[in-house]
């Protein structure tokens, strides 16, 4: 059975490793769409492939460290509102990590609406609420710049998540042997 | 893409024996005021004191050239942006108008938005310094070692410590795969169309997640059978005892920030410090 908030050895080191992959296409991997500040982060579809692999903490460090320790040696200090929103958008996909089974091979047309459904969820939660608030909040940010900001960012997210999420569940689980696979002949 | 971010240089002045764990602190308690404050005489004192640190650290020039260069662009475009969509949020915040030019119509410059455009700018500028002088004087093994003795989970800790360990090996393995799939033909340059990069970035993904998917397992079945979380606490091979200067240091951060905050209340009435309306 799959606990929501296990936090064993592997989930330390998936996301310790989860965390520097994330940090790594956070700085270098990003796909432009032609318009000016709004590339597509390809480390959001890696985070949500971690947060719904080994659930929800795993899913919120991972962002969180990534994003923070990317933000302070790019820029020398993180910039906590959209730190801690990362966060949360990968707690968020991490909440349906106990009803995947992509361990045993499995991920078909429910458990990939299912995925989507969290990511868009998450997304929302956080870059269209979250994120801004903060910015108002903390950093004292006009509303309406933040709020744009914001939804440009849930919408490209999204997008990340659930193309990049999707292919890499999708595929891992192609790899993995099925419960009850085999069969006497 | 370069391995090398940024360089850990031992030197032995005041900040560098300063503990991990004094350093985060000052940190955290320096950006906390700064943040919170609106006040530009405030964050003006907490710029002047933060580049005597980072005078005083004996940070070279060229270790944080990029950084700045980073930050300034950040600053900018933060900037201009700013003032494209609220050009009158300074006139709602501080509840005054002092016309100084006018553009257009929407985009007339009063006193009031230069004062908070101007205040966001130091606010931004003086934290950077902060950042830059715990990054670059902290010896990186000593980091969850810190972030342990403030109160964070040690399993935490270890995953923090674990990333910046195996960073450098992610960029490797980056590099190698993507080398490795243009040797086969695939185009990852700009010259390609939208859709076939997005194919393209994903055949390097793949073989990127499975390796680290592997490597997630050696290292945590190593961990597993030296007996890793068998017990509530641990202790950390690299951390710094404190010593006298450490107190020092917390106890000036901790008056900076009683000062702003004595300030916001006593003086400004809140987080602004509005000098148009008495």
């Amino acid at each position: 059975m799959k606990k929501l908030f296990d936090f064993k050895t592997r989930t330390i080191v998936a996301t310790g490793i989860g965390a520097a992959l994330f940090m790594l296409l956070f700085m270098y991997v990003k796909v432009p769409t032609g318009i000016p500040e709004t590339d597509v982060q390809t480390a959001y579809g890696i985070g949500a492939f971690f947060a719904a692999m080994f659930g929800p903490i795993a899913g919120f460090l991972i962002a969180f460290i990534g994003h923070a320790v990317s933000d302070a040696v790019q820029y020398g200090s993180p910039w906590w509102s959209w730190v801690i929103a990362s966060g949360i958008s990968g707690f968020i996909v991490g909440l349906v990590y106990p009803r995947l089974k992509v361990d045993e091979g499995v991920f078909r047309g429910k458990d990939i609406l299912l995925f989507n459904i969290f990511q868009v969820v998450a997304n929302v939660i956080s870059w269209i609420i979250v994120a801004p608030v903060l910015d108002i909040v903390i950093y004292g940010e006009p509303a309406n710049l933040v709020f744009t900001q914001g939804a440009v960012a849930a919408l490209s997210n999204a997008v990340s998540m659930g193309v990049i999420g999707t292919l890499l569940l999708f595929l891992y689980s192609k790899t993995r042997s099925g419960k009850g696979s085999l069969s006497k002949e | 893409m370069k391995a090398k971010l940024f360089d850990y240089i031992e030197r032995d002045n005041f900040v560098f024996n300063l503990s991990g764990v004094t350093k985060l602190l000052c940190f955290l308690i320096l950006t906390f005021t700064v943040m919170y404050s609106y006040d530009i005489r405030v964050i003006l004192a907490v710029l002047v004191f933060s580049f005597c640190v980072l005078r005083a650290s004996e940070i070279r020039f060229s270790q944080i050239k990029i950084m700045l260069y980073y930050v300034l662009v950040f600053i900018a475009i933060n900037f201009v942006l700013t003032y494209l969509f609220s050009p009158q949020y300074g006139v709602e915040l501080y509840g005054a108008k002092h016309v100084l030019f006018q553009i257009t119509d929407r985009y007339v410059v009063t006193a009031e938005q230069l004062l908070y455009q101007g205040t966001k700018v130091t606010k931004y500028l003086s934290v950077i310094p902060l950042g830059m002088i715990f990054l670059l004087t902290t010896n990186p093994s000593e980091f969850a070692a810190s972030l342990s003795s403030v109160g964070v989970n040690y399993k935490v800790s270890i995953a923090f410590s674990l990333t910046l360990r195996y960073f450098p090996d992610m960029i490797r393995d980056y590099n190698d795969i993507s080398l490795a799939q243009q040797a086969r033909g695939l185009d990852m340059s700009r010259k390609e169309r939208l859709r076939t990069r997005l194919k393209n970035i994903m055949s390097i993904f793949v073989p990127l997640i499975f390796s680290s998917l592997d490597r997630v397992e050696v290292i945590s079945n190593a961990m597993d059978l030296r007996g890793f979380g068998k017990y509530k606490k641990r202790t950390w091979y690299a951390f710094r005892p404190l010593h006298k200067n450490d107190a020092l240091s917390i106890l000036v951060s901790v008056l900076i920030m009683a000062g702003a905050l004595a300030m916001a209340f006593g003086i400004d009435h809140g987080r602004y410090w509005n000098p148009f309306v008495q």
